[in-house]
């Protein structure tokens, strides 16, 4: 029912959009988000549920490099 | 891209934790994050630094009520044809499964999404009833269809249910202390952060939203052990890629337009009040609680009894563990579950029984 994996948009045709999950093909109804060609959107049961930030995305990568600099500083 | 699965920072997550000396229990509400847990081997290293993790109520078709799943099997035994998510299938009712009822000659299909059961719909001369079954992720999806002229002959069952009013009754039911909870990525990336405020200011208990990549689920946990530490109860938001404070306002509306909430009954729970969806007055005309009330009707009045000897019921509350049922992998296993938790791809025993047999293989 789920897929966790966010898929990029490829191509949109009304409410259906082609994404890309790492090489597997589906069509989703992109009706409850705001999508564009290139978004990663998260898909469940047919229908992306939410385009993927990529600001936040880098804060989190940024906020897990902290606690890694943490341990080079203690080391 | 957004494989969140560097060693490095796991082992110094893990070393955090080790080094804080915890004893702690945590709960998570959904299915994706037990898989992540089992399948990364994270539920036994948080165990060893002193982290118990449940997973509560947190797999649709396995808190779906005996009750909903005998009207499915009354209303293809009817005639109707039944369009239903695949982890339905196999689900035991009282005497049969819905896969049982397809071998007798049902017509009973599996979809990957409620967009295919309309496409059906269209090409087939009798009535289908497509089982809604989810939390927030899928109700807006049924809701979006509901709301954009399906055709006469379609109708839904609505399973739904919505997740914070089943956190209300966990904490309120004191069966088990929680000294944290891990929210589901992606309920909350519909409902936003709001709805689950009630359980720190009221229930004191730490929360953190958290997606589902393993470094997602171990630094989830960090900031819940960090809070713990720190005698702080808040809601945090580990997973800000996804979701946005205000949740998904198109699904919000879509749901709000096709639903209404009303009270409903959970496996293992008490009646749970407004946690479940049902179809909106005025979109009664696809509502197969209505359609097909001669059918559904007398057995909403009736009690079934659960599996005998199957937990599920405390394992959804949270108080045991797949392990600590005495059926586990033996009467019961994947090919031939005893109970729902066994069945679903969500379900924690089918979850634990599909990846030690990957252990064990070589
Ligand atoms: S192992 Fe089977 S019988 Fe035991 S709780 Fe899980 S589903 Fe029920």
């Amino acid at each position: 029912m789920c897929l966790a994996v966010p898929a990029e948009v490829k191509s949109i045709d009304g409410n259906v959009a082609k994404v890309d999950f790492g090489g597997v093909t589906r069509e989703v109804n992109i009706s409850l988000v705001t999508a564009k060609i290139g978004d990663f959107v998260i898909v469940h049961a047919g229908y992306a549920i939410e385009v993927l930030d990529r600001e936040e995305a880098e804060k989190t990568l940024q906020l897990f490099r902290e606690l890694l600099a943490q341990d080079d500083a203690e080391a | 891209m957004f494989r969140l699965r560097d060693r490095e920072t796991s082992r110094k997550i893990m070393s955090e934790l080790e080094g804080m000396r915890l004893d702690i229990t945590l709960m998570h509400v959904c299915g994706t994050h037990q898989d992540t847990l089992i399948r990364f081997g994270l539920e036994g290293e948080f165990r060893r630094v002193g982290i118990d993790i449940r997973q509560g109520p947190g797999c649709p078709v396995c808190v779906t009520p005996p009750q909903e799943i005998e009207m499915t099997m009354a209303l293809a035994k009817a005639g109707v044809t039944i369009a239903a998510f695949g982890d339905l299938m196999k689900v035991p009712g009282e005497a049969q499964s819905l896969t049982d009822i397809r071998a007798e000659g049902g017509d009973v299909r599996i979809v990957f999404g409620v967009d295919d059961a309309v496409s059906m719909a269209k090409r087939l001369d009798g009535e289908m009833v497509f089982v809604g079954i989810g939390f927030e992720t899928t109700a807006p999806t049924t809701a979006s269809a509901l709301l954009s002229n399906p055709p006469d002959n379609f109708s839904v069952l609505s399973c739904h249910r919505t997740v914070p009013p089943a956190l209300r009754a966990i904490s309120s039911m004191g069966e088990i202390k929680l000294h944290g909870m891990i929210q589901p990525g992606h309920v909350s990336t519909i409902i936003g952060t709001a709805p689950y405020e009630f359980l720190s200011a009221e229930h004191g208990i730490p929360q953190v939203i958290a997606g589902f990549e393993p470094l997602d689920l171990m630094m989830g946990v960090y900031m819940l052990a960090r809070q713990h530490a720190e005698g702080r109860a808040e809601l945090q938001n580990e997973y800000s890629r996804v979701v946005r404070t205000e949740g998904n306002q198109a699904a919000l509306l879509a749901m709000k337009k096709a639903f209404v909430p009303a009270d409903a009954q959970w496996r293992g729970f008490p009646t749970i009040p407004n946690s479940g969806l049902m179809i909106a007055g005025d979109l009664e005309a696809f509502d197969a609680r209505k359609k097909f009330s001669d059918i559904v009707s007398p057995i909403l009045d009736r009690e079934y009894r659960e599996p005998e000897g199957c937990r599920c019921g405390e394992m959804l509350r949270g108080v045991i563990t797949s392990e600590d049922c005495p059926l586990f992998g033996s009467r019961c296993t994947p090919q031939s579950p005893v109970g729902p938790c066994m069945v679903s791809r969500e379900g924690s025993c089918n979850i634990s029984h599909r990846y030690q047999r990957a252990k064990r293989r070589p």
